[in-house]
Order: structure tokens, then sequence, then C-alpha cells
């Protein structure tokens, strides 16, 4: 069955913050110049939003430029932060940090706590109204080029296919989507966005990119124990002072608390679960306080690109640009990221929009990466670029070289740490001590299944494992025999599992991919990068509701 | 022949509700909302009667709040060829729905409706029995099969149900109401191009007072709980016990 196509002056591939603010950017400047453009957004969530996890603590700058009557427009933003707490805990106790010795990075005044889905929905409706066509229910599967080498656009994937890879009784080929520009708004560890790193060598001259892997889950919580406006940040326990990490808390509106934990994917230690880490960070008594007689509403878990300005690829090709977390814009030492993903977004868009003004097509657009550059978002990028590396010399030394770095130094310091890979930093399991988790308790603390169940997670089952191994022997004779198979610790959706015969023998690795949460962990921080992720069929994976 | 396919817009069947704090209802803001199930099957079979030259026209409607435009999008995007949005901010019960598409059949004259045997949000599998008396036309519900056919000058259908125990088969005359079970079809998946499609077919909106339908609920929910909680289970020892539980403590043997 031959695909059909169709054309636009731009696509963009991904509904989050920064696809949406480019469809948007991208609206506005045809409106006020009275230009035709016409731009498609297709995202691989049911609906917009519902693969969006994040904490969120929003920075309003780069909202405030690209829709300045967000308010009297009814954006989902309206919990102001009252208060900043850092702590620093130990086994039984914290030490809260004065809030005069925080760099200015750590302080929120002036931001929003909010739920990102929402705000990505509320995002998508204003594309909508401002005329962008957007798809979501449809994954870009592949990339398409021109006879150049240029991107044209991407594919959406065919949806029907069977386990086997035929065509099933319901089968419907994907839709070829071209244009003149496409930007990749995938998120971290975008499917495409990787590809397009390898195909245009976007890497060349940049360290690698360094990513951790955010656990949250979002509470209703007794009236009494709410305290809206209120932001927690807290590092230490239960992780080892080598080891990256840190957990949050933050009071939303209307007794909702959204907690979470992130841990650096550059973790040594094969034993290591997230997500037993961020289930017993909840036993704390400086976090259990917040959850006790509350309800857990929701669960999900995403990949973070923590690298920052020393790990972003080129942004630009012969055809498109990478923007937002596809290209790593999320500022860690701030913890947060959606402003960075909508200036981002904006900057490529006025790139984009000026060249098919000018009657260009499928050129790289100079103009973006120039545009961030004199940005902003750059200085602010900039400022903080050398965070993750500093806290590769752990908890303690890395929070006093920052600290100096910004206090003192004001983030001018005359070097430029480097960032390294992830998946090369285990250690044999041998060599490891094993970790011994609580068991959940069902009240606070939960199991992965029964959490997976409250992200909405549904796939076909007959469809090709959207989970593919280079090497399937790789599973068992490298990750089991020497790392303890860290798959399924690491998976916070209990996707991957080692399952024996009867007598215990016979190891081998069943992927439950209807399981999977698109995080994207497993892509990161398997040991020889054998596990592939691409998109199953679009649609599918989590629904989550404002998360 | 012209097909009417109600269909509404319910909470995904893959969310999990949550019984608003107050217990007035179901918590549905920033829900995921789908096509109900059963309608979507509705849909795809008519699609199909359309496509194998039996219809001609497939009309899809729906009655709620403007929102409920996207769910007679996606009929569209299936293959139905307009809609009909009756746009109403009042809860709608089963007896209001069926009057709505009462007045829509006298003006539409469709030859079938199928609608989906009950939503799945309140279960109440009542609108398209309801629909076929006040419309004073014959009904087969739960249907598993169906066909149209000509027989003796009069339009008849010939209808599979589920039956406890077995299927049934039905001929009815037409017009007339069919309400579809699971196994009736596998609806298709709507594909990019049919989606871009559906965004230009007509869609009309219309009130209830146009209709002269009064909508006004006659049924009032006192509460809304969850199920309760299951508590823990007990491991018997062997199957004495077993059957000593049931029969003196279950009282069920």
């Amino acid at each position: 069955m031959q695909r059909e196509s169709m054309e636009f002056d731009v696509l963009i591939v991904g509904g989050g913050p920064a696809g949406l603010a480019a469809a948007i950017r991208l609206k506005q400047l045809a409106n006020e110049k009275g230009t035709e453009l016409s731009v498609c957004l297709i995202e691989k969530a049911a609906e917009i939003g519902a693969h969006i996890l994040s904490g969120a603590v929003m920075d309003p700058r780069a909202l405030n430029e690209l829709i300045p009557d967000w308010k009297e427009q009814g954006a989902p933003v309206t919990t102001a932060v009252t208060e900043d707490r850092v702590i620093f805990l130990n086994e039984t106790g914290g030490r809260k940090v004065p809030n005069g010795l925080l760099p200015d990075c750590f302080l929120n005044h002036g931001n929003y706590i909010v739920r990102l889905g929402n705000v990505a929905k509320w995002l998508g409706e204003q594309a909508e109204a401002l005329g962008v066509e957007v798809y979501p229910g449809f994954a870009g599967a592949e990339i398409l080029y021109d006879e150049t080498g240029a991107v044209k656009g991407v594919a959406t994937g065919d949806m029907g296919v069977t386990r086997e890879g035929e065509q099933g009784p319901a089968y419907q080929p994907g839709m070829e989507l071209h244009a003149k520009y496409t930007l990749f708004a995938e998120g971290c560890r975008g499917h495409l966005g990787k590809q397009l790193e390898a195909k245009f060598n976007l890497r060349d001259g940049v360290d690698p990119q360094t990513y951790g892997i955010g656990l949250k889950e979002l509470w209703e919580v007794p009236a009494e124990r709410h305290e809206p406006g209120v932001v927690v940040h807290t590092t230490g326990w239960p992780l080892p002072s080598d080891t990256y990490g840190g957990g949050f808390v933050y009071h939303l509106e209307d007794n909702l608390v959204a907690i979470g934990y992130v841990v650096g994917l550059n973790y040594t230690n094969p034993h290591l679960s997230p997500f037993e880490e961020f289930q017993r960070y909840k036993t704390h008594p400086e976090i259990r306080k917040y959850l006790e007689g509350g309800k857990r509403l929701a669960y999900g878990a995403r990949a973070i690109a923590a690298g920052g300005l020393q790990s972003q690829p080129k942004l630009v090709f012969p055809g498109g640009a990478l923007i937002g977390d596809d290209a790593g814009f999320l500022n860690a030492a701030r913890i947060k990221g959606s402003h960075a993903a909508i200036k981002s977004g904006a900057l490529a868009a006025e790139a984009a929009f000026e060249a098919v003004t000018a009657e260009r097509q499928r050129d790289k657009l100079a103009a973006f990466p120039e545009a961030f550059k004199s940005s902003w978002l750059y200085e602010e990028l900039h400022k903080t670029r050398n965070f993750k590396p500093y806290m590769k010399k752990g908890l303690w030394m890395g929070s006093l070289l920052f600290g100096f770095d910004q206090k003192v130094l004001k983030g001018k310091a005359p070097w430029t740490l480097h960032n390294s890979s992830d998946h090369d930093k285990l250690k044999p399991a041998a060599e490891c001590p094993k970790i011994d988790y609580p068991k959940p308790d069902g009240v606070l603390t939960f199991d992965r299944l029964s959490s997976v169940f409250l992200s909405n997670t549904n796939h076909e089952e007959d469809q090709p494992c959207h989970l593919q191994l280079k090497d399937a022997s790789v599973p068992i004779a490298v990750n089991l025999a020497k790392y303890d198979a860290p798959e399924q610790r690491y998976c916070p959706a209990g996707v991957y599992e080692i399952v024996r015969d009867e007598s215990g023998q016979n190891a081998r690795l069943q992927i439950n991919a209807q399981n999977c949460v698109h995080c994207k962990t497993c892509d990161i921080k398997d040991p020889t990068q054998n596990i592939n992720w691409v998109v199953p069929q679009g649609g599918e994976g989590p629904i989550y509701q404002g998360m | 022949m012209k097909i009417l396919v109600p269909v509404k817009r319910v909470v995904d069947y893959n969310v999990k509700v949550r019984v608003k704090a107050d217990g007035t209802g179901v918590d549905i803001a920033n829900v995921k909302m789908s096509m109900n199930p059963f309608d979507e099957i509705a849909v795809e079979e008519a699609v199909r009667l359309k496509e194998a030259g039996i219809a001609t026209e497939v009309v899809a409607v729906s009655c709620g709040v403007a929102a409920f435009q996207e769910t007679i999008r996606a009929a569209m995007a299936i293959g139905a060829d307009r809609g009909i949005l009756v746009e109403t901010d009042v809860e709608l019960q089963p007896l209001a729905v069926a009057k709505l598409l009462k007045a829509l059949c006298d003006k539409e004259q469709p030859t079938v409706v199928i609608c989906g045997k009950q939503a799945i949000d309140d279960d109440s599998n009542q609108t398209g029995q309801m629909l076929a008396a006040l419309m004073g036309w014959p009904q087969a519900t739960f249907a598993s099969k169906m066909a149209l056919g000509d027989a003796g000058g009069q339009m008849r259908a010939t209808v599979t149900r589920e039956i406890d125990g077995g299927l049934e088969t039905l001929e009815i005359k037409l017009p007339a109401v069919v309400t579809t079970d699971l196994r009736l079809n596998e609806p298709r998946y709507a594909t990019l191009p049919n989606i871009m499609k559906a965004k230009k077919k007509p869609l009309e909106t219309v009130k209830p007072a146009d209709l002269g339908v009064d909508v006004a609920p006659r049924l009032a929910t006192l509460k809304v709980a969850e199920p309760p909680k299951r508590s823990a289970g007990v491991r018997v020892a062997d199957v004495a016990q077993l059957v000593d539980k049931l029969k003196n403590e279950a009282k069920v043997i």
C-alpha cells in the first residue's frame, strides 16, 4: 500500500513546550505579517500533554515573551512559588540551607509551580486557535531525506502491524509529512534526534550528553499538610554521596503535591534501583510529613538531559533543527527546562519563518544558533554550565565548588568542565555492595506494577516490540553475567524481567513492552547500548493527566 | 439508505477514574476523553455498510458540551459523512438523549440507527431501547453480527445477538434500532489522512430547544463512592480448611 503524503511549510515533531512554542511563534509571525504559512505538529501521545512529565517549577520568562497575556488566556499557571526550602538529608533528619547561602539559580521567587502536562495541553489549544494543525496520536517513526540528503520530513508509523512484522487485518500505512523545515521536539533522547545526531555528526566536538531519570508521583494530601507555593528540594539520603541525585516536593493548588526523585544516570552500582530509591525517599521524616493521610493519584517517569551547554549537539542541519530537550536545553542547576524549551522553540521558529519568507527551503537554519548565542537563555545556561561536572566530584565537594562558582565567581569561571557518557559507568555487580530496599507498605511506598497502573499506560500487544535489541544474546551473556541485569532495576515500569525455568536455569530476558512509559532510560543506560528505543504505534504509552 | 450513529464522549477506557473528594461524581477535569468504545463499533459497522454499497450516508450525532465535537470528528475520521451536535451544558440522562435522538430521527429519517449498547461511563444500557420505544420501531440489542437486505419489498435487518448460552438471530423490519456488542467488528485505526479529511466534513450544531426537547434531569445523583478496598486474604492450609471456612465463616456452601 502506497503511503499518502502532504506538504507543509514547517513540520514539528513532538507536542511538548518546545514544539508547541515553535508552532505558536510561527503562526504569530505569519499572522502579524499577513502571510500564509502551513504548520503541522504531530505528537505520539493520545492527546497533547499525555506524555509530559516534569516537576515542575516554571520560570515564566519565555512564556511572558511568547504569550504576554497568558494570564488572561487562562494558562494553568496559577501557583506562585512562596518559599524555597533546600535540605541536605541524612538518614533520620535534615539540615536546611539558609536561603542567603543559596546561589541565585536555586531561588524560585517569581516562578510558578505547574502541572506541565496541563500547560502543554493549554499551549496546544493556543496553537490550534492560531491555525496550527495539531495531530496527537501520531508518532514520527522515520526521518525522510530528499535527494540532496537534507531532511524533508518524517513518516508516521504504520498501524496494525503484527508482532512478527506482518500486515495484520487492521493494517494502515503511515503517512509522509513533507516540509521545508522540520523541527524535532521529541524531548530528551528523541529516537529521531539520535539518528539525526549520527547522520549529520551533530555531536562532533561536544561532550557526550549526560542524563538523569526523574520519577514522580502526584498526591492529594490533607488540607492541613498542604502549603501551596512551597518548593522543597533535597539532596543526600537515600543516595550515597558519590551518586548524583535529589528529590523535590512541590505544593501545587487544590491540595495536590508533586513529589519526585532524580538519579543521575552516571551511577556506578548496578544494584541501584532509582524506583526503589524514590520509594524509600518518601519514608524520610522530612518528606513523609507532607504525604501522610494523603492518597497517591498518579505515577510516571522520564529521563532528562542534564549536560547543559557543553553537551549540546549542533542545533541545525539541512532541512531542520533540534529544539527543547531533544537538543538538551534543560538547565540542571536550576532544576528546570520548560522555559528553555519554550525559548528554543520560539527562536527556531523565528529562523524558520524568516527562511520560508525568503523562499528558502531545506538548508541550515544558521540564524537559530546565532540567535540562541545572543539570547538570555545562552547567558543563563553558560552561567551554570559547570554544575553537572562539579557534581561528579560527589555531593559535598560538588556543592561547595558549585557554590563558590556561583556566589563568588558569579558563573564567570574561566574554565569549562567536561561531561562524559553514562552508559559505560557501571561497575561489575560483584564489585559493588548489594542494596537492601525495604518492602513497599502499600500506603506510602508501592511496588512497580501498582505504580505503572497509575500511569494509564497501554500498548497493543500484537505489534513489533518497540524495545529493540541489537544483539539478543547480550542481555544474558553481558548484562546478567556482569551487571546482574541492571535493566530490571533502572526501568521504572517493570518492562525488563529476567525469567528462569522451574529449575532456576535458562535465564532469559522478557520484555514487557506494554508497560513502557516512554522514559528512554534503557536506551541511555544499557551498558553496551544494545537497547534501541523506537516508537510503538501512535497514541499509545502512558496517559498522564497533568504530570 | 441513511444510517444515524449516536456517539458519546466518555473518559478514555485506559484512564483510571477518581471520585471527587466531595462524592458528587467522577473528576473529569483534564482527563483524557475518547469515543465510547461501543459507539466506535457502531460507527465502524455503519461505515462498512456504506463501503459495501448498502448505505449511502452515515450521520454521526452527539449530545453534550461543545467539546463533543471532537467525538463527532473522530467518527468522521472513521468514515461518517457528516455530523450533528446537540449542544447543551445540562447533564444528560438516557431518556433525555433518547428524546433528542427521536427529534433527530424525525428530521433525518434514517433507515437504521446503530448505537453502542451502553456507554462505559454510566453503564446505563438504556438509550437505544428508549429510542426504539419512542419511535415505535423494532429493536435488536447486543448485536454481534448484522446484515441488511430486501425481502419482498420490505427492508429488513438480520441481527445475531449474544445471549446466555448461545446466539439468537432476529429478523426485524426497518427502520429500526440496533445496538452493538463487543464482537460485532474491530474498529479500524483512524489514519492521519482521514483525520485531516474529517476536519473539513460538515458539522451542524443545534440546541435542545431547537428540537423542542426538555432535557432537564429526572434523576438525582445522591452519592458517588469508590469501591471498598479489598481486605487482605488468608492462606489456608488444606482443602478441608477451605471447605470449612466456606461453610462456616463465609456461609456460601
